[in-house]
């Protein structure tokens, strides 16, 4: 591949695909049912307790 | 016995090796660190010859509580310590160098001293070694933690630890004997490069190895942080680290780019060193210590996911802002600058969803220190990344562009941002860490605190200042078209704002100071007698209800 061939495929499909991929991990936090599961993500850091001694 | 010999003959032969290259070099600051790894090799095999009990030396030194079996907390500790001791290095050689351009006396007339060789001193000192050593050791606290599990390669996290160090040694000893290969931030040469790619290696096995072995369904996003730091700076090293050595056995090397190529694979490395290295692991530590410390969960979890990839997909973009009006193609500085403006939102995103999780708990920065720490350290992150996106704009750039407005902004960044989350981590950690109640003093964080924010605001203020009007003075024209002043007259210029900002770095390790004695007394056990932070205020007569008034 020439460094022709690889820029216009970065500003064309290598672009689309990039965006697609960005929009997809944005959109994916906004899935029904995310709420509650992101919910136990964030209160699971106080599981632990006492710095792992038990 | 055999596995003690095999291993005791290969620690000999790889010393034996680098004596011979020291013997080979042809040039000495070579032949210098060969001996420096051939020492280092000896002092393993020493270690792995006398079988002592090291880990129970160390233990014993450092008063570190004994393995309980739980969390591999030693290398962790030891972190903390490097950590500590980088740091006062750097900020000490910060100093230093800040007092060499108010007096130039102070190179020393000695080459060694200059102030082109102390700087990358200072700079990767306080961003690899204090910076680095405190990213290493809070991974791989926050990894076990959150994944509830030890770490997996115990071993192997010992030698990323003192794979490290040596890292640090031979960098910051060459930036003395003058190896450098000029590249900002990435200024150690081959052999030095090399190395540091097999630590991190083991690094990222060490780390993705404790993350497959979780108890915990779910990878907390502090973590995610801290994977796409260690994967985004082995990738950035090593292609802005291709170069041919001229010998194997010199310490000179050639860049495999060339020209306007070069220079923008250097800053592609460059601003990217500040965004995975400076930013987003620190970002890791914001999402763990700020809601242990808060004891809230972060305030919205989708939006770390939305941060976290935001700045994935943007900041790789953004390393051209460093080479405007040079001669890298117009529409590159333009992607850079695009990409720098809408890093923005983001960042602020993250700012905001950091600020917002002590909603409903504000009054604790009132009544604790460490969270104070926090809260200043967000509010800089929040006004660099919006300073940060502002220079980058073309026609400001061409007024701020090497002037001491970026070294304002930098700092900023760093003593702000990074200097200030990392103080708040240790402070969070030792007490745990070495299984005391409490600090030994919350009062003396609380001087760190102000030491330290009132030595930003002397930094950051003066060099704003010199930095505008260096750029103005440099663009001024008369009427009859030639340019008003010398470059040396700006110098002189800025004498007075040299002398502010060394005042102001002189506070900031004042505070370090601080730091230094809390941590110290921590861990020897003492606990100071203090009025603490809070009071619990009670008024018995207004305690009671309301006595019964007859209706009229």
């Amino acid at each position: 591949m020439t460094y022709d061939e690889i820029r216009h495929f970065a500003d064309s499909w290598g672009l689309i695909v990039m965006v697609a991929m960005f929009l997809l991990f944005i959109a994916w936090p906004f899935r029904k049912g995310a709420a509650r599961h992101h919910d136990e993500a964030a209160n699971m850091i106080f599981k632990e307790d006492d710095n792992g001694r038990r | 016995m055999d596995g003690v010999v095999l291993k005791a003959g290969g620690w000999l032969g790889l010393a034996l090796l680098a004596l011979v290259m020291a013997a080979l070099a042809v040039d000495a600051p070579f032949a210098v660190h060969m001996g420096i790894v051939a020492v280092a090799c000896l002092a393993v095999l020493w270690a792995t010859v006398s079988r002592a009990d090291f880990d129970g030396i160390a233990r014993g030194i450092l008063k570190m509580p004994a393995d309980e079996g739980v969390y591999d907390d030693d290398p962790i500790r030891w972190g903390v310590i490097a950590t500590i001791f980088w740091g006062a290095a750097g900020l000490i050689a910060g100093l230093y160098i800040a007092l060499q351009l108010a007096y130039p006396a102070l190179n020393l007339g000695f080459e060694y001293t200059t102030f082109g060789r102390l700087r990358p001193l200072h700079t990767s000192g306080v961003v690899f070694a204090f910076g680095g050593n405190a990213l290493i050791a809070t991974s791989f606290y926050v990894v076990q933690r959150t994944c509830r599990a030890r770490l997996a390669f115990p071993g192997a996290a010992r030698f990323v630890f003192w794979g490290y160090q040596l890292f640090l040694v031979l960098a910051a000893t060459g930036y003395l004997m003058g190896v450098t290969e000029a590249r900002e931030y990435a200024e150690p040469e081959w052999y030095v490069d090399l190395w540091l790619t097999i630590v991190w290696v083991v690094y990222f096995v060490v780390f993705v190895g404790t993350i497959v072995k979780r108890r915990e369904p779910h990878i907390y996003v502090a973590n995610w942080f801290y994977l796409s730091f260690i994967i985004t700076i082995a990738m950035l090293h090593i292609v802005n680290n291709l170069s041919v050595p001229a010998t194997i056995f010199g310490s000179k090397s050639y860049s495999a780019f060339a020209g306007v190529q070069d220079a923008l694979t250097q800053w592609w490395y460059g601003h990217n060193a500040v965004a995975f290295f400076l930013t987003v692991p620190f970002l890791a530590m914001m999402y763990y210590f700020v809601p242990k410390q808060a004891e809230r969960p972060i305030y919205s979890y989708r939006l770390s996911i939305i941060h976290f990839w935001s700045l994935i997909f943007l900041y790789i973009w953004a390393g051209p802002h460093h080479l405007h009006y040079t001669a890298l193609p117009d529409w590159a500085q333009t992607l850079g600058m695009v990409f720098s403006v809408v890093l923005w939102m983001p960042s602020w995103g993250g700012m905001i969803n950091g600020l917002m999780t002590l909603n409903g708990a504000w009054d604790k920065i009132r009544t604790d220190p460490i969270i104070r720490m926090m809260v200043i350290a967000l509010a800089f992150y929040g006004m660099a990344t919006f300073e940060g996106p502002m220079l980058s704009i073309k026609a400001v750039n061409s007024l701020s562009h090497y002037t001491e407005w970026t070294i304002a902004h930098v700092h900023a960044g760093a003593l702000g941002w990074n200097g200030m989350i990392t103080f708040a981590a240790v402070y969070y950690l030792v007490p745990r860490l070495w299984g005391r109640p409490r600090l030994y003093s919350l009062r003396m964080v609380n001087w760190h605190f102000w030491l330290a924010t009132l030595g930003i605001v002397f930094y950051a203020a003066s060099m704003w200042v010199a930095g505008i009007m260096q750029g103005l003075m440099w663009r001024e024209y008369g009427a009859d078209g030639y340019l008003v002043y010398s470059f040396a007259e700006t110098v002189a210029a800025m004498h007075p704002m040299y002398l502010i900002r060394a005042a102001g770095g002189a506070m900031y390790l004042a505070g370090f100071v601080l730091l230094i004695v809390n941590v110290w007394a921590t861990i020897a056990g003492k606990v100071r007698e203090e009025k603490p932070m809070t009071e619990t205020p009670y008024n018995a007569a207004a305690d009671r209800p309301l006595a019964p008034v007859p209706a009229e």
